[in-house]
């Protein structure tokens, strides 16, 4: 399975190769790779039905703890099963929705290495592991909201998306750390069974607002909701995949999969609850103003995730019940409404359901679709959305905190949610028939099929509900509920839900009928709604700019020499506090040279005073060469010949650049004041002794025991080299050697970058120059 | 000032850089058991195609190196990482090395030689990134009036 994952990158990468050979058809391949992944997961079906746990185990750096091990059970199928079968469904769809677009080959790698993100994140069992996989999904999501780069509205959509969601990512590392100290281990297997340590750790309060931040940014909860309608920016079959089915609720899943370690505390449940229940009722509210499908969709998914995650604050048996039939009639229902909506929209060449009517005539198969998905929307029977939306309710008569103020918030949302499912699924298809900027027809059937697909299952569950049970009960065995088993059936009796249903029926009828004067009232909070949390967010990304401005003149001032007065002195603090306040002093000190090697010494101080004092430039280079090169006599001296080898071509190199520079550098002149000199000379004689003082006292003292001894026993045996110091790098501590190899390229990218950047800023000054050309 | 035009310059950098490289070459094999390694050997294949710069100027540089420095530093980094895959085939710890004999000419390979040689790319492409970028500043100096030298 890991490799399979692991491989989707690869077939990610492939995709530009893949359509070169496919074409068009090129889509259907890929969606090969789901397709088959799905079929898998159905294979082990048995197992996880059985109550069994499958524990694929990869140790990866098992120096650090970190396992690529893969944890299977009723949550993560659940979630894996959606990911590859909607997955499969978009690539099939968007094969013919992004037909012939030039970027299609890109759009494939992305979304397909979302794909694999995407698993890897509900797959994995290590905390790291997972986070890498979650970070994974913010990126691919970033490129694809912002797939059509010519937009600057879509990217400024897609920046704002990165942004907060990577802005929880943060939190949520830290969460992590705090929760493998916590729970004494990485694995998420082992911390959902240490529930009762974690929950009384001192550690508790902070790691839990950590791991919030982080689920409640990636899961649009309120105040964080408003990045998701901004991502509808994105193509369609995006939307309907990132945007409604799985990454957004990757952090529901989050929430699900920690409920047993974290869950069930007073904090836990009215936070997850009001916030949820908040999120839905904002959510529901903000959709009806809109005239835009995609956006209608997007604030009822906002509304949805508020509802998931409410659930599991509530957290009673019963609520996580409903949390599993209302995720998995969303996902269904939420997919194929989308898929209609880009379908609509390719067909009729708008996103204004206002724009559209009468549309039933001409693509009727659309119409029968989108009627089945909207009913689920609607939580009317006989679909999986009914079932969903009563299990909601009746969960929410079951809360003890806030009961009058979460009930009242969800039966808002849910009258509301019907009106938005009248208006996406009726609107567009009944009354009289209008002109479009297209004319529509039947899509085909490439578009057609996935939502069909969704909204059959939608249908097929909704009737037959008893089919989920045996789901039903594996996944909740996984989010930490107690009860065996589980009957769902679609009719329940007359009871309060139903009641309720019925009155959220009659109101959202009414919203409906009125929903264009509604509409035009509405118009008129728009000043009050454009001072929600997105303008916070918009101050916030000023005040940063402010911020960066103002510290950027402080530190980045671009004289070289504060730069180096401010990092000697953080050194001479840091090391200096080490040394005196931590370590003693205590050092033999020995002047037993030979006289080469005080010739070499002598010459390395004389080649640095003299570089201080010379008036003119090449001779304060030719005396810093005369110092380089004595270093690396004593290199030579002291039998470390690599170091010398390295240090006399560094000096030689250093001489290129120097006379490529020379002739650009500002006349050589005196332009500090005897003051600044004097500073300037106490803090380097200050250096220069606290670094003498640490190398006597390392040399001297033996306090550590010295790891030069392992590398030079086990250079030979382990490494198979003799030259113990390039065995270090590239065996050892290659890892290291790794990271340094990306600092120095960031660094060259860096130069190039900066030269660069001032020849485009002399070429805006002077818009008669010809622009640069890259031929580099 | 680009481009010497002296007679021996130019001589020396034609005879000098195909020894520079074999020497650079000879320096990253032997690395692992002698003085070398690919960073210095990066450093001294560098140096080479420096002086070829100064001699010739930075198109004939291009055309001698074929590829952009900066794809240098890029496929260095991607040797980098891809050496730390065959570990993961055999279910090894991260970054393991693993050893290859080649049956004919006895040469070991391994994959702390492509990680050395991933050093090595990033090396060359990164010194000969900032040098380039250098070197086209100039010649636009030379082209226009100097704005920041008074």
């Amino acid at each position: 399975m890991q490799l399979a994952v692991l491989g989707g990158f690869v077939v990610a990468g492939m995709a530009p190769l893949l359509h070169h050979w496919f074409g068009a058809r090129t889509p259907l391949v890929m969606a090969l790779l789901p397709a088959a992944l799905a079929l898998w997961l159905l294979g082990q079906w048995p197992t996880i039905a059985a109550g069994e746990v499958l524990l694929l185990e990869w140790a990866w750096v098992p120096g650090l703890e970190i396992t690529l091990t893969f944890l299977i059970d009723g949550l993560a199928w659940l979630f894996a099963l959606l990911i590859t079968v909607i997955g499969a469904l978009v690539l099939v769809y968007s094969g013919d929705y992004l037909r012939g677009h030039r970027d299609l080959p890109r759009f494939l790698v992305v979304i397909t290495a979302f794909m694999m993100s995407m698993l890897g994140l509900v797959l994995a069992d290590n905390l790291v592991t997972l986070f890498v996989f979650w970070e994974l999904t913010s990126i691919t999501s970033y490129l694809l909201i912002g797939f059509n780069h010519t937009d600057l509205s879509a990217r400024k959509a897609a920046l704002q998306g990165l942004i907060v969601t990577v802005g929880g990512g943060l939190a949520l590392i830290a969460g992590f750390v705090m929760l493998a100290v916590a729970g004494d281990s990485w694995s998420l297997a082992e911390l959902t069974t240490r529930g009762e340590a974690l929950r009384a750790h001192a550690l508790y309060p902070p790691l839990l607002i950590c791991v919030l931040v982080g689920a409640f940014t990636k899961s649009a909860q309120f105040p964080f909701h408003f990045w998701l309608p901004n991502a509808m920016a994105a193509p369609t079959p995006v939307s309907a995949y990132l945007h409604s089915a799985t990454m957004v609720k990757a952090g529901v899943y989050l929430l699900a999969r920690l409920h047993p370690a974290l869950g069930g505390t007073e904090v836990w449940v009215v936070t997850l609850s009001l916030v949820g229940a908040l999120t839905m009722a904002t959510g529901a509210f903000l959709a009806i103003r809109h005239t835009n499908i995609k956006k209608l969709l997007a604030y009822s998914t906002v509304m949805a995730l508020g509802t998931l995650t409410m659930l599991l604050g509530i957290g009673t048996d019963g609520a996580l019940v409903a949390f599993v039939v209302f995720l998995l009639a969303h996902s269904l229902y939420k997919g194929a409404l989308f898929l209609v909506a880009g379908i609509l929209d390719h067909e009729t060449g708008t996103k204004d359901v206002t724009a559209m009517g009468g549309l039933r005539h001409t693509m009727p198969l659309t119409a029968a679709v989108a009627l089945v998905a909207g009913l689920s929307l609607a939580g009317l029977p006989p679909l999986l959305g009914f079932l969903g939306k009563e299990l909601m309710f009746e969960s929410v008569l079951e809360v003890d905190a806030y009961r009058p103020l979460i009930l009242l918030l969800a039966f808002v949302a849910a009258f509301l949610t019907l009106a938005v499912a009248a208006i996406v699924a009726l609107r567009p298809f009944f009354g009289a028939s209008r002109q479009t900027p297209k004319v529509p027809h039947e899509p085909p059937w490439g578009l057609l099929a996935g939502p069909a697909l969704l909204a059959t299952l939608s249908l097929l569950a909704g009737l037959v509900p008893g089919m989920l049970d045996d789901l039903v009960v594996a996944t909740m065995a996984a989010i930490g509920a107690g009860e065996a088993s589980v009957h769902l059936a679609l009719w329940h009796g007359v009871n309060l839900p139903l009641a309720l249903s019925l009155a959220s029926l009659l109101l959202g009828g009414l919203v409906f009928r009125h929903w264009d004067r509604l509409r035009g009232r509405l118009a008129r909070l728009e000043p009050i709604i454009a001072r929600g949390p997105e303008a916070g967010y918009e101050a916030l990304m000023r005040g940063l700019v402010r911020v960066a401005e103002w510290q950027t003149g402080m530190l980045q001032n671009g004289y070289i020499r504060n730069y180096l007065v401010m990092t000697l002195l953080v050194l001479l603090g840091l090391v200096g506090h080490a040394l005196f306040f931590r370590h003693s002093l205590d050092f033999a000190l020995s002047l037993d040279l030979y006289f080469h090697e005080a010739v070499a010494a002598g010459l390395m101080v004389a080649g640095a005073v003299a570089a201080c004092v010379m008036r003119s430039r090449l001779a304060a280079v030719a005396a810093l060469g005369i110092m380089g090169f004595s270093i690396a006599l004593t290199f030579v001296l002291f039998s470390a010949p690599d170091l010398a080898i390295t240090q006399l071509l560094v000096e030689t190199l250093t001489v290129i650049l120097l006379v490529l520079v020379l002739f650009r550098l500002p006349r050589f002149a005196t332009l500090s004041t005897p003051q600044e000199r004097l500073r300037d000379l106490v803090v380097a004689t200050l250096v220069g002794g606290m670094v003498t003082l640490l190398m006597l006292s390392v040399l001297g003292g033996e306090r550590l025991p010295r790891i030069s001894d392992y590398m030079v026993a086990n250079s030979q045996p382990l490494g198979h080299g003799h030259n113990i110091v390039n065995v270090i790098l590239v065996d050892f501590r290659a890892l290291d050697t790794l990271g340094e190899m990306f600092v120095l390229a960031l660094a060259a990218i860096g130069v190039y970058a900066m030269l660069r950047f001032h020849a485009g800023e002399y070429d805006a000054r002077r818009p008669a120059a010809p622009p640069e050309r890259d031929d580099g | 000032m680009v481009r010497s035009g002296t007679l021996i310059l130019n001589v020396a950098a034609r005879l000098l850089l195909p020894l520079q490289l074999l020497f650079s070459l000879f320096l990253l094999l032997r690395g692992h058991d002698e003085p070398g390694g690919g960073f210095i050997a990066g450093l001294v294949a560098a140096g080479g195609f420096a002086l070829y710069l100064f001699a010739y100027g930075r198109r004939a540089m291009h055309a001698m190196l074929k590829v952009s420095p900066r794809d240098l530093v890029g496929m260095g980094l991607l040797l980098g990482v891809v050496s730390t895959l065959p570990a993961w085939w055999h279910g090894d710890p991260f970054f393991t090395a693993q050893w290859w004999t080649i049956p004919v000419i006895d040469f070991k390979a391994s994959t702390p030689l492509i990680f050395d040689i991933g050093v090595y790319l990033v090396v060359l492409g990164s010194v000969l990134t900032a040098i380039t970028a250098l070197v086209k500043t100039d010649h636009e100096d030379d082209a226009r009036e100097v704005p920041w030298s008074r």
